[in-house]
């Protein structure tokens, strides 16, 4: 049995401690926002936040993840309203959709340390993520819109993140 | 039926003519100017009632409208990033006169008679750029008869003449007292009148009264897809649910011979092990358990698949001296007009090139999966597929489950690009659930199996001669192609009808370019290697080719490419604007600064119009190529959702740079070298070009906007290479070491 916080809550799995964190969480958690694209960290499909780092589930096993904070697509915000997703709404980012929960979720990672990255700052953070729909322009249209409306409201919705985590673990919010 | 005659008749059903018993004249109402009512027929009196038990009042097949006003239409297509579950549904909305605040969207079920696409011959398909190409018509036309039904059901109630009453946005208007009533309200008391009214084509808006076709309404999949709700294939559950995992044979054609699966067997979770007729699959409590025992399978395969003789490099070589040899007529005349060899020998300058693709993979997002149940005879699957009809064949005709006791649901699709049609993972679920009958499988693919087991491009050979006059002026083309035939696998009734010609294979060397005498030429090899469907199909190479020689006769006619494509193009207003406007968008007429060319190619494929220019660079130190810029302007005819097409012609262009760039499945006797992103590299971000599309609206029936961005991205690139290093690229992938200096 291996125990972690998921979004806020307590969860443990009864799964061998090599299963990627992946299947703990789409097939025994039910969080299937999490996609499973490549299982050898190419495709950043299956990107969470694991105490606030950005981390690949797929090759990530349940033993390295016991009594850390994951979080999910699911637990990004507590109302699907962080700016990175209504920006992603705003720009009508997604395509077929399938890898875009990783690429916000890496997105939310660059942000939490960077609130007002350059367009060669995104480029450079999320070249791990792949589209095969090539929506790469409108994701970095979609960044430099969550940061821009972020940073015109106060307190920044980027400081925080993750349901009942109340961001203490991201760097930026240590920072502050 | 013998299995043959019953092939046959699927078969027929994919690209037109009729199948099984569904009668053709309700997909060709449109075409024929005939009452519209009749295509709902006998299916609407039974799910009109259905409708009716759950309070909902359906005036047709398609839209069913609910008492509080909430109307949910159906999206008869597959969803796999195209936008067609919102523009589908907006057309009925359109025409029905619907405030879309309040529609709601649904996966159709699989009935094909009410919900099948004219252009598949009503089969329930989505590809081949046909989904608006197909529904345009039939869906409007069932949103104008749902109109015209709440019109009469007020009139009658108010007591007043139907020609009296008209419609605003969700409601029924009577001017002359003054009168409204909500459709909500009209369905707590319409009832579907005995005979529908009759609708035709010519009753349909003109573009000029649209007010949401070409408005940019947002995508009704968008919010669920950037909060992680979003349902594909993949994160179907349900109680009980297990999981499978299938080892597929190294080499296509192989079958497994002798199983030694007791290390497979003690992996805890394991439920069952299955003996498939084409590899081993198991069943187990969870995914990862699945996967494992499936690495500890041993299993000897036998040996002895037509495939195993398949070598890409040995392959390509023997494909282009078959496409060069230009005695060999041994080929299928896919197009013939006028007299191109005769032509060619009063040409006075010839322009000769040969051309090879190799296969290339879809690489979507989602890898292959499918659920399955199977219930004594019945079986319900839950796939993300772009046809529910090969599902349908997959398990009836196949498997042999009576038409009736199959039910099938489209899931969300993590990418098709075609590999969805095709059927092949549903058959692993359909059989693994046989075998724990009761409970539901879900069979997932690892990446190693969807990059080894997919239905790739084909790999080609083609050769093109352009015979030109004194002036310049093409008077003859002749263009070879070799490879395996896609048709010939995937709809063999099609292409035995079609006389061997292979319609996705050769597609693309159709051409609006005026040329008296032309010849298309499909040569067919049988390796055993099957091939597919991959995103714009032929159009990926055969405009490679045409747009790449095109180019090469503009320059010796010393021309411009533009004002070369430009006269090739007199009569053909369209094309001539598009190409007009990207040069006006990229400034094509200016020097790019030392080290930076442009490349010009124009496509006329699925009814569209795509004029695009890429501003290029070159590593002459290692030869990469790197692309900018993007300019593409295009012509959809009537743009339903114009945000939508940009986007599209967007993604045809990443998927198209990518391919030429880096895509390559390569075969070593039979068996795929790659494996998985490291080996089988795609575009990421930092690869990825600016792109900027201007969608040109035209009052046209509106074509396909799902493909047509790739067919131009590689000849585009290969021109704009040849200005920068002098170098044609004849290659895909392109091979960027030769542009080393």
């Amino acid at each position: 049995m291996v125990s972690f916080v998921v979004n806020g809550k307590e969860a443990s799995v009864d799964m061998p401690p090599d299963t990627p964190l992946l299947w703990a969480l789409r097939d025994h958690l039910g969080l299937t926002g999490t996609k499973f694209g490549c299982g050898m960290a190419q495709c950043g499909a299956c990107t969470v936040h694991v105490n606030g780092n950005p981390a690949r589930s797929c090759v990530t096993p349940i033993s390295a993840v016991a009594g850390k904070k994951i979080t999910t697509i699911e637990g990004l915000s507590p109302n699907g309203d962080h700016p990175l997703q209504k920006a992603w709404i705003a720009e009508q980012t997604p395509q077929c959709g399938y890898c875009q929960s990783g690429q916000i979720m890496s997105a939310a990672a660059l942000l939490a340390k960077n609130k007002k990255p350059t367009r060669a700052q995104i480029v450079a953070h999320m070249s791990g993520n792949i589209c095969r729909c090539g929506t790469y322009n409108k994701i970095v249209a979609a960044i430099q819109r969550a940061s821009r409306e972020a940073l015109a409201s106060t307190p920044s919705p980027l400081a925080g993140e993750g349901r009942g985590e109340g961001g203490a673990l991201t760097p930026a919010a240590k920072e502050a | 039926m013998s299995q043959t005659a019953m092939q046959n008749e699927w078969v027929l059903g994919f690209e037109g003519i009729s199948y099984q018993g569904v009668s053709r004249r309700a997909f060709l109402l449109s075409g024929a100017g005939v009452a519209f009512g009749v295509a709902f027929g006998g299916t609407l009196a039974g799910m009109s009632e259905a409708f009716a038990q759950s309070g909902q009042f359906a005036p047709n097949g398609w839209v069913r409208v609910a008492t509080d006003g909430t109307v949910t239409i159906f999206s008869p297509a597959s969803e796999m990033g195209q936008g067609v579950m919102t523009s589908m549904p907006l057309l009925l909305a359109e025409e029905m006169d619907l405030d879309w605040s309040r529609v709601k969207v649904e996966q159709a079920p699989y009935m094909p008679k009410v919900f099948g696409n004219p252009r598949f011959g009503g089969g329930m398909t989505t590809g081949a750029s046909r989904t608006t190409q197909g529904y345009y018509d039939v869906i409007r036309l069932a949103g104008l008869q749902g109109r015209l039904i709440m019109v009469q059901a007020a009139a009658e109630k108010w007591g007043v003449p139907a020609s009296e009453v008209s419609t605003e946005p969700h409601f029924a208007v009577h001017r002359a007292s003054g009168r409204r009533m909500g459709y909500g309200e009209i369905a707590s008391f319409a009832k579907v009148p005995a005979e529908s009214p009759k609708v035709d084509k010519s009753q349909l808006k003109p573009m000029s009264q649209h007010r949401l076709i070409g408005k940019d309404v947002g995508r009704v999949d968008v919010p669920s897809k950037v909060v992680g709700q979003a349902i594909y294939g993949i994160d179907v559950r349900m109680p009980g649910i297990l999981y499978g995992a299938v080892l597929r044979a190294p080499v296509q054609g192989e079958k497994p011979e002798k199983i030694d699966d007791s290390a497979a067997l003690k992996v805890p979770g394991v439920l069952k092990i299955v003996t498939l007729p084409y590899g081993v699959g198991v069943v187990a409590d969870d995914y990862p358990a699945a996967k494992k025992a499936k690495g500890l399978l041993k299993v000897e395969w036998s040996k002895a698949a037509k495939a195993r003789a398949y070598n890409s490099d040995k392959i390509i070589a023997e494909y282009a001296a078959r496409a060069r040899n230009l005695n060999d007529s041994s080929g299928v005349d896919f197009i013939k007009e006028g007299d191109a060899k005769g032509a060619m020998g009063s040409a006075a300058k010839i322009i000769s090139a040969e051309f090879t693709s190799e296969h290339v993979a879809h690489m979507c997002m989602e890898p292959m999966n499918a659920t399955a149940l199977v219930t004594g005879d019945k079986i319900e699957v839950w796939a993300p597929s772009q046809s529910p009809f090969f599902i349908f064949l997959a398990t009836s005709v196949r498997l042999g489950y009576k038409p009736e006791n199959v039910t099938s649901h489209v899931t969300l699709l993590g990418g098709g690009f075609g590999r969805r049609v095709e059927a092949d993972y549903v058959t692993d679920a359909a059989l693994l659930a046989k075998a724990v009958e009761g409970k539901p499988v879900k069979v997932v693919w690892s990446r190693e199996d969807d990059v080894q087991s997919d239905k790739y491009r084909p790999l080609t050979a083609q050769h093109v001669s352009a015979g030109l006059d004194a002036n310049g002026k093409l008077i003859a083309l002749r263009h070879r192609m070799v490879g395996e035939s896609i048709y010939a696998r995937a709809a063999p009734a099609i292409f035995q009808q079609a006389g061997g010609k292979d319609q996705p294979f050769c597609e693309g060397s159709e051409i609006k370019y005026h040329v008296p005498n032309h010849l298309v030429e499909f040569l067919r090899e049988q390796r055993g290697v099957d091939v597919g469907f991959w995103r714009a199909v032929g159009g990926g190479y055969t405009k490679f080719a045409l747009e790449t020689v095109i180019d090469e006769c503009a320059r010796a006619a010393k021309q411009d490419p533009l004002d070369y494509r430009l006269g090739l193009l007199e009569k053909e207003p369209r094309a001539r604007r598009v190409l007009e406007e990207v040069a006006r968008m990229a400034d094509w007429r200016n020097k790019r600064p030392a080290g930076r060319a442009l490349g010009l190619a124009y496509s006329d494929m699925w009814n569209v119009h795509l004029a695009t220019i890429v501003e290029a660079s070159v590593d002459r130190k290692t030869g990469k190529i790197r692309v900018h810029e993007v300019w593409g302007a295009v012509d959809p005819g009537v743009a339903i959702q114009p945000q939508n097409i940009e986007a599209q012609i967007e993604s045809g262009t990443m998927y198209g740079l990518s391919h030429v760039l880096m895509e390559r499945i390569t075969f070593k006797d039979g068996a795929v070298v790659q494996s998985n992103f490291h080996d089988y590299p795609v575009l990421r971000m930092n690869e990825a070009p600016i792109v900027h599309t201007k969608v040109i609206p035209t009052d046209n029936y509106p074509g396909g906007i799902g493909e047509v961005g790739l067919t131009t991205i590689p000849p585009a690139v290969a021109n704009a290479v040849f200005v920068l290093t002098g170098k044609r690229l004849r290659a895909l992938p392109f091979d960027q070491k030769l542009l080393k200096a």
